[in-house]
């Protein structure tokens, strides 16, 4: 059953469309996020769905239920905000329970729901401070004991984590995850972050420009990206992109690849379909993690090619070792194990997944299906 | 280590600074000094300020001209001293402080948190306001008075002070509410609290800053106002000011300088007061309210 249903939703602010079109629909339990460069509104739909903007156009849904014109506070909803905006003037303890205060809940009853909470996020000592007194993680915490304690439907997250420094992020993230694991409430969460996106959900958004270039599971977005932008801003080093031609080879579909010094290579593509499009300029997408050295090749992959060219930088990460060398004219990234020996400006055998490339339209930027 | 650093200081020796504490003494002792003549020559009988001795200390120290000042010198036809001058100048400044700072928290509560069509233009009009010659408004204002039966009331004069008053407390709140967070205001609304609960449970107990510079603001002002005291004040509504001058003024009998410099000092003394206890907020609130705006 659905459970939050986004539908045909636009925004405009007078002549401005912000939002075009938009439908997501997600399950009960379901941890969505909608990640997206700034300004891609992200944030305006989760103001929609919060009840914070008015809808232009279509639906939004929960449970079912038409929320359109809804006040937020009817909603059932509880929010999470970038800068947490905890009460200044109020406790720890009043902030958790204003919202149950203004919906009219007991005293009694307020203290008790306020308990709960604190155990749970183990802020029980900080109940009687103000937040001016509390690190950046505790406010975190509060803005969540806040949430939790009207027990929503939906739990709205803007960008929860971006004023957190990085070890704490990662720290914040983890119990989030546990968190939703723990309670099994649906999740709507806002980042530009892709790694966070990654990391908790179980659908993501992609979004840009107003427009949602795809709606999937995680492992989805990654290996199957709609389009160029999907692949490039999903995954951290990105997706390389590399113009490539169509070659048939003995009735079976090759690529061709320019590489640094202008010879080209021809690479094995698995998709028989290609043969179709022979002589045609494509754009080749390959993940760093699919261009290794040859012993670092994924034993699994049925179509591991090999790929003489020059390495022009050479990053190490620690876990791994970057390599950047030139192909079809762009940069490209390879991801190399720590150890291997590798000389700036050497020419080396890369060993390339071809199983886990994939192919854009060079005009529509959209991936080729297959 | 030491030394390069005193360098950058900047230096002083002891001649330098005694000649800073000079100035500095020689410029209080002047912005003194009309009060100590007020003081001094308050509590001295009135023939030693006519027999010439205006800057000596008293030679016999009386109170006197306080209380005459205060309970039974002669203002106008009624010899009632300035004490319910006093009573009328603080029925009309306390409530008009008290609302015009209200109105100005909810007006800067409307304009930064929920932004309308043409809201900088209506910020503008009521800006406006601050710059209107308070003689321009005599006469429409009078017929106002008259028009809601206000005319030559305290309730009249309050209304006056508050009218006037509102563009520069919307002003002041208006700028101290500009940086304060709208997602606390989002937040509170998905709370579940309505428009006068989030101004008063979220907004107020935050301001207090700005409300103390919109008080002491409000309160000096109304309180020196002579010209609308004059004008709109009937025979027994007439504030401190206007009581004052009458007592100054009065073409008959003796000058009693010495009590008129008492009533000069207690027509002062709220004002004083009020800068006393509120002026380290005042300092404070108006940089909060205009730096970080």
């Amino acid at each position: 059953m659905v459970f939050l249903d986004v539908d045909k939703v636009t925004k405009s602010y007078g002549p401005l469309d912000v939002l075009h079109d938009i439908n997501i629909a997600i399950e009960e339990g379901e941890f969505l996020v909608l990640v997206g460069p700034s300004g891609c509104g992200k944030s305006t739909l989760l103001n929609m769905i919060a009840g914070l903007e008015e809808i232009s156009g279509g639906e939004i849904k929960i449970k079912g239920k038409v929320m359109n014109g809804v006040h937020p506070s009817n909603r059932n909803i509880a929010m999470v905000f970038q800068s947490y905006a905890l009460y200044p003037n109020m406790t720890v303890g009043e902030n958790i329970t204003f919202g149950l205060e203004m919906h009219g809940v007991e005293k009694s009853e307020r203290k008790k729901a306020m308990l709960d909470v604190a155990t749970l996020l183990q802020i029980g000592k900080l109940l009687d401070r103000k937040p001016g007194q509390l690190s950046g993680g505790q406010r975190q915490r509060v803005a969540m004991g806040r949430a939790l304690v009207r027990n929503p439907d939906v739990f709205l997250f803007d960008e929860p984590l971006s004023n957190l420094d990085a070890k704490l992020r990662v720290d914040m993230r983890i119990e989030i995850k546990k968190l939703h694991q723990k309670l099994g409430t649906t999740i709507v969460y806002v980042t530009h972050d892709q790694i966070e996106a990654m990391t908790l959900s179980t659908r993501i958004a992609v979004m840009n420009g107003g427009h949602l270039q795809q709606l999937g599971k995680p492992k989805e977005i990654y290996d199957k990206p709609n389009n160029v932008f999907v692949a490039t801003f999903m995954g951290s080093p990105s997706m390389n992109v590399i113009p490539a031609v169509v070659r048939n080879l003995a009735g079976v579909p090759h690529v061709e690849i320019r590489r640094h010094d202008d010879s080209t290579s021809l690479l094995k593509f698995n998709d028989m379909k290609f043969l179709e499009r022979e002589n045609q300029k494509i754009l080749l997408g390959i993940r760093p993690e699919a261009i290794t050295d040859p012993d670092g090749a994924d034993r699994k992959s049925d179509n591991i090619c090999y790929l003489e060219n020059r390495i022009e930088v050479i990053e190490p990460a620690g876990a791994d070792t970057f390599v950047s060398m030139q192909l079809g004219g762009k940069d490209v990234t390879a991801r190399m194990r720590s150890d291997t020996e590798i000389i700036t400006g050497a020419d080396f055998n890369f060993a390339v997944n071809m199983q886990k490339a994939v192919a854009f339209d060079p005009e529509s930027q959209v991936r080729i299906s297959s | 280590m030491a030394a390069p650093m005193q360098e950058t200081a900047i230096r002083t020796g002891k001649v330098a600074r005694t000649f800073i504490y000079l100035v500095l003494l020689l410029f209080a002792a002047f912005y003194m000094l009309p009060l100590y003549v007020m003081f001094v020559n308050s509590v001295k009988p009135l023939a030693e300020i006519t027999g010439g001795g205006m800057m000596s200390l008293p030679s016999v120290f009386t109170l006197e001209p306080w209380v005459k000042a205060w309970s039974s010198a002669q203002i106008g036809v009624e010899p009632s001293g300035l004490s319910p001058y006093f009573w009328n100048s603080i029925k009309m400044v306390v409530p008009a402080v008290f609302v015009s700072t209200i109105l100005g928290a909810l007006n800067g509560y409307v304009l930064t948190q929920w932004r309308f069509r043409y809201d900088t233009i209506f910020f503008g009009l009521l800006l406006f306001a601050c710059f209107i010659p308070f003689q321009i408004v005599l006469i429409p204002m009078a017929k106002m008075l008259g028009v809601m039966g206000l005319a030559g009331t305290t309730w009249g004069l309050s209304f006056v002070h508050i009218v006037y008053g509102i563009g520069f407390t919307t002003l002041y709140f208006r700028n101290f509410y500009a940086v304060f967070p709208s997602e606390l205001v989002s937040a509170a609304q998905i709370d579940g609290a309505g428009f006068f609960q989030i101004f008063r449970r979220i907004l107020l107990p935050s301001s207090g800053p700005i409300a103390v510079v919109s008080i002491i603001w409000q309160f000096t002002n109304i309180w020196n106002d002579f010209l609308f005291g004059a004008s709109f004040a009937g025979a027994d509504s007439q504030p401190m000011t206007v009581a004052l001058n009458n007592l100054v003024q009065a073409s008959h009998g003796v000058k009693e300088y010495n009590v008129h410099f008492a009533g000069a000092i207690l027509a002062a003394m709220p004002t004083l007061l009020v800068y006393i206890v509120g002026g380290r907020y005042f300092v404070r609130g108006l940089m909060a309210g205009s730096v970080k705006g």
